[in-house]
């Protein structure tokens, strides 16, 4: 391939409306012209954040998966001394009743994981669909669709959820995981409601419409490609957030009964007055753990931004 | 062939919809074969909202807009997918008409897509090259690149281009020069000029006076929502009637006249015009009608002189002095 010479035809238009597109990004290959997806993996792989932070969160999501196949005993049982210091047998000691705290951990972060990534889809299929259905339909469906988006907005829904987890009972993970994400969707919805607004009234979109393209086609194919860079940031929210609110209701004594995570080990540290006794490998690691990847995520969120927008990176 | 019978567009305001606002008024006109129809009138006159009438892009609130004598208005998914195959637009922004994240060719696979789903590979190929060299635009140095790499010109020739891959019978142009620079201008109308020996129909949708009188067989001069007056372009070019396309037309500088100097003549003639109106002069009281028309000369219509669409007729004297 090479490049066509410019002729008198092919005046390239100053003003052309996103000059970040423009930028001389260097390429393999001569006379290819990099595209969008491209350039937004250039900067990212640049980009201390986002490296540091996908570090962590890829190393911490390792080791949940890969560090319960290695335990030879159950987070919960009752594997050794009681309240032993981290030594070269138990990593991180064990708790009041002899259970292997690095084990408890292992399996706290999978867990933790599995809270986010089904906390974060359902809030964000949840909030993606009535966001992308109300900014585009508009008229009396964006009105019905935003006086539901603030009604669930203005729930207070930690509350809620303390409510449902009390009489309800939650018993597995991924219960909890639906119910904090379908508490958690509403500002998502009014994000993308507002973005859809202003897609919906460039011109390529009344072009796809003399195309014959049904809206749905058009939502998918034109207005969702321009919001890819906010829509994956608005996971990497809702999984912090998720994560967060888990830990929470763990904490409190509202997890899941029939699971360990990196809350409900906090729990019993609190409860059997891990603090007092100077348990500190009890309560340090999974506080740190929920600190760490909670941390990394919203570092790695502002190292996204810093990507998708040229005007703030800093080169 | 595109006929538009006193078609009303009113758009709702407001919180709750209380407040309206009246942007086309009782507009008719008609569009044939190898024709181009100007719609000329200032910002909010209402004519880009005709042209998205036309389209279907906007449903009109009344009256009836026909193709071939099908009602554009009634038209619903198949048969609006079957109404794009003949009638297409091109609009004033050429960067906010692609995607600005993908390649303009992908504007050509969305057409193949929804209309030619089994023409694929190196016949489609040659078809998109085809169209692309008739817009007088050369393949290899357009294709597979991003909007923002080419100019204007080449971004609206190519979406004439796209228009072109269809068994296309009406362009509805909305601004399509507005926005390109003076030396890139020349190229796209000369393409609106090849496209009307070919026999299509044009609507020429533009604010630009010079431009109408270029390449339009008729005028449609728009104000308010309303035809103020229409004809074929060199009677109302020529003898405009009614006060705002006067007004219009003195409004356009001049090479070889002062402003002062046609400031005066203006002043002059609404001084001897004072206050008629050739519309309520010819038409009786009980048939006139506040969007009525009155032919002047042959196809040279021209409507009330009052400015405003809400004010009163500056001829009508009270009736009880008459």
């Amino acid at each position: 391939m090479t490049v066509p010479s410019p002729g008198p035809a092919t005046t390239v238009a100053d003003d052309a409306p996103d000059a970040g597109a423009a930028l001389d990004v260097p390429d393999a290959r001569p006379g290819r012209l990099p595209g969008r997806r491209h350039e937004a993996l250039y900067f990212a792989l640049r980009n201390p954040k986002v490296v540091g932070a996908a570090v962590v969160i890829l190393g911490l999501a390792l080791l949940g998966l890969v560090g319960p196949l290695f335990a030879d005993h159950g987070p919960n049982d009752y594997a050794g001394p009681t309240m032993q210091p981290p030594s070269g047998e138990f990593w991180f000691g064990t708790t009041m009743f002899g259970q292997d705290v690095w084990v408890q951990f292992v399996a706290g972060l999978r867990s933790t994981f599995l809270v986010g990534v089904l906390g974060s889809v359902v809030a964000g299929v949840i909030g993606m669909t009535i966001g992308f259905v109300a900014g585009f339909r508009g008229g009396w469906v964006d009105e019905l669709l935003t006086m539901l988006t603030n009604v669930v907005l203005v729930i207070p829904g930690f509350v809620v959820l303390i409510v449902i987890n009390t009489y309800l009972g939650v018993r597995s993970v991924p219960m909890q995981a639906l119910y904090i994400g379908l508490f958690s969707w509403p500002w998502v919805a009014r994000a993308v409601r507002a973005q859809t607004f202003s897609l919906r009234a460039r011109e390529f979109v009344d072009l796809a419409r003399l195309s014959g393209v049904p809206t749905r086609t058009i939502i998918v194919r034109e207005v969702a490609p321009n919001m890819y860079s906010y829509l994956f940031m608005t996971f990497v929210l809702l999984f912090g957030g998720a994560i967060l609110t888990a830990a929470s209701l763990d904490f409190i004594g509202l997890g899941p009964t029939n699971a360990v995570s990196l809350g409900l080990m906090m729990n019993q540290a609190v409860q059997w007055s891990a603090l007092h006794l100077g348990m500190w490998w009890w309560f340090v690691p999974p506080g740190l753990g929920i600190t760490l990847l909670v941390g990394a995520l919203y570092v790695m969120n502002v190292g996204l931004d810093e990507v998708f927008n040229p005007k703030l990176r800093e080169m | 062939m595109l006929e538009l019978v006193d078609v009303h567009k009113v758009y709702r305001v407001g919180t709750f919809g209380t407040g309206t606002v009246h942007a086309v008024r009782g507009v008719s006109f008609d569009v044939q074969p190898g024709e181009v129809v100007s719609l000329i009138g200032e910002s909010g006159s209402g004519k880009s909202t005709i042209g998205r009438m036309v389209l279907r892009l906007a449903n009109a609130t009344s009256g009836s807009i026909r193709f071939d004598g099908t009602d554009v208005v009634s038209l619903r998914h198949r048969g609006l997918r079957d109404y794009y195959r003949h009638a297409q637009g091109v609009f004033q922004d050429p960067f906010s008409s692609y995607n600005p994240i993908f390649k303009v060719d992908r504007t050509f696979e969305t057409l193949r897509r929804s209309y030619f789903p089994q023409d694929t590979g190196a016949a489609w190929d040659e078809r998109v090259a085809d169209a692309v060299h008739s817009v007088g635009l050369v393949p290899g140095e357009v294709l597979g690149k991003f909007p923002h790499q080419l100019s204007g010109g080449q971004l609206q020739r190519l979406l004439v281009a796209r228009a072109l891959l269809l068994d296309l019978r009406l362009l509805v142009a909305d601004e399509i020069i507005s926005m390109l620079d003076a030396s890139t201008r020349i190229d796209v109308l000369n393409l609106l000029g090849d496209l009307k020996a070919r026999g299509l129909g044009i609507l020429f949708v533009t604010h630009d006076l010079s431009l109408g009188n270029y390449v339009s067989d008729k005028v449609v001069i728009l104000h308010q929502g309303r035809v103020v007056e229409r004809g074929p372009t060199a009677a109302v070019f020529a003898d405009p009637r009614h006060p705002y396309t006067r007004t219009l037309l003195a409004s356009v500088p001049q090479l070889d006249r002062r402003w002062e100097d046609v400031e005066a003549e203006e002043e002059r003639r609404s001084a001897a015009l004072g206050d008629e109106c050739l519309y309520h002069a010819r038409v009786d009281g009980a048939d006139a009608h506040d969007l009525g028309l009155v032919e002047v000369a042959p196809g040279h219509l021209v409507g009330c002189f009052r400015d405003g669409a809400d004010d009163a007729c500056p001829g009508v004297r009270a009736p009880v002095a008459g």
